[in-house]
């Protein structure tokens, strides 16, 4: 059992943005020819973790459960992954119901992911290159997988130079992965936000943030699992086809640009700085990524290798309970809460033994949401479209369909993504916040009990708070799946075996 | 809780007429012909669940071979006063509904009438937690009228300026005395609770420390014998918590996530043996004791999204049964207890055949995450029918609400009070 971890067996996404391939396009894909796919799998040059100099192009392949079956990987392997991801993301009313996936998000108006395993891609093939490599590139793949996969299509992304089409500067705020292990595996209470996770929250086969082993397929040492495959850190004597791999969720998020700018500048008055203002309030920063909060008096682990970093990352919500600053419902704030296993402040024994009880009242608004260790995801989207201004955006319309290519990357795909998109993107009722959702992504829809799902609140200071009333959609889930990155040694395992 | 046992053979013929109560899956009609939920004023939540006991099974990991049990109806609500009372209620407004109903059951027909005969099977509550000791269910609707009403009030004002806080609550209090001439808002004055109710308390307040004061010494010189006892079995307890099925998820889940408020209902066995069983007596009557008496002001310990649960043995305790209407989805409850209290969980539910291990009755457990939904999943029962009297409203929300009401009653605030106190309409 050894501790090192082989960056050469973890596909490269996790742990790079692809940043300098300014160009990618996702490729979605059905077998067509069985023999002909395993091969293609087994031999496709993927880019691994492992340091070294910058490919022009790089591929990423990932499998949905739906592709598992089809390769032929036995059901009681597949059972073995998580049963999100055995279910898939469009295919079940329960899960879409759960993740705000109703009304305009319904999986069955999706273009791609939606109800029917026609409709489900079986493999994920990334590609990423230098300026000027993805033509070439494309073309190369194209005349190679004819025979092997039947396209269902491509999905194009748009190099927006780090800004998401609403105009935001994105992708900021992202986990430190302890690549080292230096995070003890222990399960014990974290006093303090922390932005460095452990390992085996993005890959599986390693302690999560429990100190646990998310369960993944272990198998039988013996034949191919044997020699292919690497032993399991939990189980020595088991094949692990799930270490150094990560559950990968896509969605296609349709962004809709000018509705956004345009109510704003209604409730705005026409005032372009007040127009900006609340479009800030609801992203939770502004638009050149700055936070609304000043830095924490103290450092923040994982955050601050670079001095960027700690400028945009080395803030918490702890000293603007109220929301005053950065408002509770902010978009930014609902995904990453930033807080401690305990409430804020906590220090001492007997203070802890209070807080722990429950009996420290003012502790308790802010303690409705906590832990925020255990609900972290990776981010690795590419938006895809036509980049307008929000200015441009007040009278033009794109000529083309505008949004994100929503990608992220976890090891506990209940626990992780369908939790944050679940409880805090689509609940309404985050950190008791009523009668609002998500103010980016919410879908507004009525609940059966709860009519009106369509603000925005924006405390003020010394008067009431202003409230945003009648907020529409902009962003419509129009596609998605779940799939499995797998380790290297475990892709060419699946496509061999 | 009625707990009435399922005559033989007729499991799919009552679930048909349990399923008639519904709008949806699950989805209790407040209006429906055969248990008008709606018509009972003093009635918070209410449900019927069949229970079947999927891990009873599990007992053969002990050694054990699993009795054959009956399989059970529970009907359950949570309301103020009396339960008695309210099975009378129920009994008067809707005899020929319940008598469908538990026409499916043993001991049917009502000898000495149906009030009687739903008294009979009413089952004693072993630990009973409620978000807030005291709030009636005619409470909640005025102050959620209250608190609507100021909130579309305060956003119809002009964008109020700053400065002004003491003269804009004027402005609101005004408003509401106004209304309440009217009649179009009500503050009814809670009836007084009845001195009996305040004596049982108190008492109940002082035996239990007083029992356990006299018992100190005995428990002193137990303690390392309990302290072995408890760490042999823990260490030798089976762990049973493999992934659910998943049909029996996807059932579960087909209830689940109609709004905001959701209900949990699980069984299982407890662990055979007397110390097991002495052990989750007493841990569930120190579990009522603080939820009678520590806890009950909206939050249990650091949870606040649960607005009434209970903890119910059967069968001479052999089972034990969890019922909650939680807000949220179960994700979430489930993560808000393994991240808060887990340790409270471990303290009960370790006792139960199958939990996942824990270390010196306290650490580990539900700590492990997996295994713990797992366990809760697989022990988890579908409510045949269930109904909420305040849709919508979570938890936080009833608090918030009180707030609001509390803040119109108080003779001044200061500024900063009036501050949060208009951040929470």
């Amino acid at each position: 059992m050894s501790k090192d971890l082989d960056f050469n067996d973890v596909q490269g996404l996790l742990r790079f943005g692809y940043k300098h391939h300014t160009e990618s396009a996702f490729a979605l894909l059905r077998v067509r020819n069985h023999a002909a796919a395993r091969a293609w799998l087994a031999a496709a040059p993927v880019g691994t973790a492992a340091k070294g100099p910058v490919p022009p192009t790089v591929l990423q392949v990932a499998l949905s459960a739906e592709g598992l079956r089809e390769l032929g990987v036995p059901a009681g392997i597949i059972a073995g992954f998580a049963p999100e991801f055995v279910a898939g993301l469009g295919t079940d009313p329960n899960r879409a119901r759960r993740l705000g996936d109703v009304g305009n998000n319904d999986p069955a108006r999706w273009q791609w992911g939606g109800p029917g395993a026609a409709q489900v891609p079986h493999v994920l093939v990334m590609v990423y290159a230098l300026p000027g490599q993805l033509d070439a590139r494309l073309r190369d793949l194209d005349a190679h997988w004819g025979v092997a996969f039947e396209l269902m299509r491509w999905l194009p992304t748009t190099d927006m130079g780090g800004v998401e089409p609403f105009g935001f500067v994105d992708g900021l705020s992202q986990p430190e992965i302890d690549w080292t292990r230096e995070i003890a595996a222990v399960d014990q209470d974290r006093l303090a936000y922390g932005n460095l996770a452990c390992l085996g929250e993005f890959l599986l086969g390693y302690p999560n943030e429990y100190g646990r082993y998310t369960a993944r397929p272990l198998l039988d040492a013996v034949g191919s699992a044997a020699t292919q495959l690497p032993r399991a850190e939990d189980a020595p004597d088991r094949a692990d086809l799930g270490r150094n791999g990560s559950y990968l969720v896509l969605r296609t998020l349709r962004q809709d640009v000018p509705a956004f700018w345009r109510f704003l500048d209604g409730q705005a008055g026409g005032d372009a700085a007040e127009r900006l203002r609340i479009a800030e309030a609801m992203v939770g920063r502004r638009i050149d990524g700055q936070p609304l909060l000043p830095a924490a008096r103290t450092p923040i682990a994982g955050v601050g290798a670079q001095a960027a970093d700690r400028e945009r990352n080395g803030f918490t919500f702890d000293d603007d309970p109220a929301g005053l600053r950065c408002p509770v419902g902010a978009h930014i704030r609902r995904a990453n809460p930033r807080n401690a296993d305990l409430p804020a402040g906590t220090q001492g024994l007997v203070a802890r033994a209070v807080r722990m009880l429950g009996f420290d009242s003012a502790a308790l608004p802010a303690d409705a949401v906590a832990s925020v260790r255990f609900h972290r995801v990776l981010r690795r989207g590419r938006e895809y479209g036509q980049r307008l201004s929000p200015t441009q955006a007040l009278t033009a319309t794109p000529v083309v369909e505008t949004g994100l290519q929503f990608v992220c990357l976890c090891a506990d795909l209940a626990r992780q993504f369908e939790f944050v998109q679940g409880a805090w993107i689509a609940g309404t009722k985050f950190a008791g916040l009523p009668h609002e959702g998500d103010p980016l992504l919410g879908n507004r829809l009525a609940a059966p009990d709860e009519p009106d799902t369509a603000r925005f609140t924006m405390p003020r200071a010394g008067c009431p708070s202003r409230v945003v009333e009648g907020l529409p959609t902009f962003v419509d889930v129009v596609g998605g799946a779940y799939f499995f990155l797998p380790g290297v040694r475990a892709l060419r395992y699946l496509a061999t075996t | 809780m009625v707990v009435a046992e399922v005559r033989t053979g007729r499991e799919q013929a009552l679930r048909n007429v349990l399923a008639q109560m519904n709008t949806g899956p699950g989805q209790a009609d407040p209006g429906n012909r055969l248990l008008p939920f709606g018509r009972f004023e003093a009635l918070h939540f209410a449900r019927f669940a069949v229970l079947v006991d999927a891990t009873h099974g599990d007992l053969a990991a002990h050694g054990q071979a699993p009795a054959s049990l009956p399989t059970y109806l529970a009907f359950l609500g949570d309301c103020d006063g009396p339960g008695e009372q309210q099975l009378d209620e129920f009994a008067r407004v809707a005899p020929d509904g319940l008598g469908e109903v538990f026409a499916h059951c043993t001991g049917w027909p009502a000898a000495d009438g149906l009030a009687a005969w739903l008294r009979a099977r009413n089952v004693p509550v072993a630990a009973a937690y409620a978000n807030w000791t005291g709030r009636t269910a005619r409470r909640v609707r005025e102050e959620r009228a209250l608190a609507e009403a100021l909130g579309r009030r305060l956003r119809a004002l002009d964008a109020p300026a700053p400065g002004r806080l003491q003269a804009l609550r004027a402005q609101l209090v005004d408003f509401v005395a106004t209304e309440r001439r009217q009649g179009r808002l009500r503050v009814t004055p809670d009836p007084p609770t009845p001195a009996g109710w305040w004596w049982r308390n108190l008492a109940h307040l002082v035996a239990i420390p007083l029992l356990g004061l006299l018992l100190l010494p005995v428990l002193l010189l137990y303690a390392p014998l309990f302290a072995w006892q408890l760490r042999s079995r823990e260490k030798a307890d089976p762990q049973i918590a493999p992934p659910p099925a998943l049909a029996h998820v996807a059932e579960l889940a087909t209830f689940e996530d109609r709004g905001i408020t959701n209900a949990f209902t699980a069984l299982g066995s407890v662990k055979p043996g007397r110390f097991r069983r002495v052990l989750v007596t007493v841990l569930v009557a120190l579990l009522d004791y603080a939820a009678r008496h520590v806890y009950g002001r909206g939050h249990l310990t650091r949870v606040q999204t649960i607005h009434f649960a209970r903890w119910v043995f059967l069968d001479d305790k052999r089972r034990l049964l969890f019922a909650s209407n939680y807000d949220g989805i179960l994700e979430s409850y489930m993560d808000d207890f393994i991240n808060k209290v887990a340790w409270g969980l471990n303290l009960v539910f370790s006792n139960g055949v199958g939990y996942p291990r824990t270390n010196w009755l306290v650490q580990g457990g539900a700590r492990d995450s997996q295994a713990f939904k797992n366990y809760l999943r697989r022990h988890q029962v579908a409510n045949s029918v269930w109904y909420k009297a305040s849709p919508g409203l979570s938890a936080i929300d009833l608090a918030r609400h009180t707030r609001i009401r509390e803040g119109l009653e108080r003779a001044s605030m200061s500024d900063g009070e009036i501050e949060d106190w208009l951040r929470s309409m």
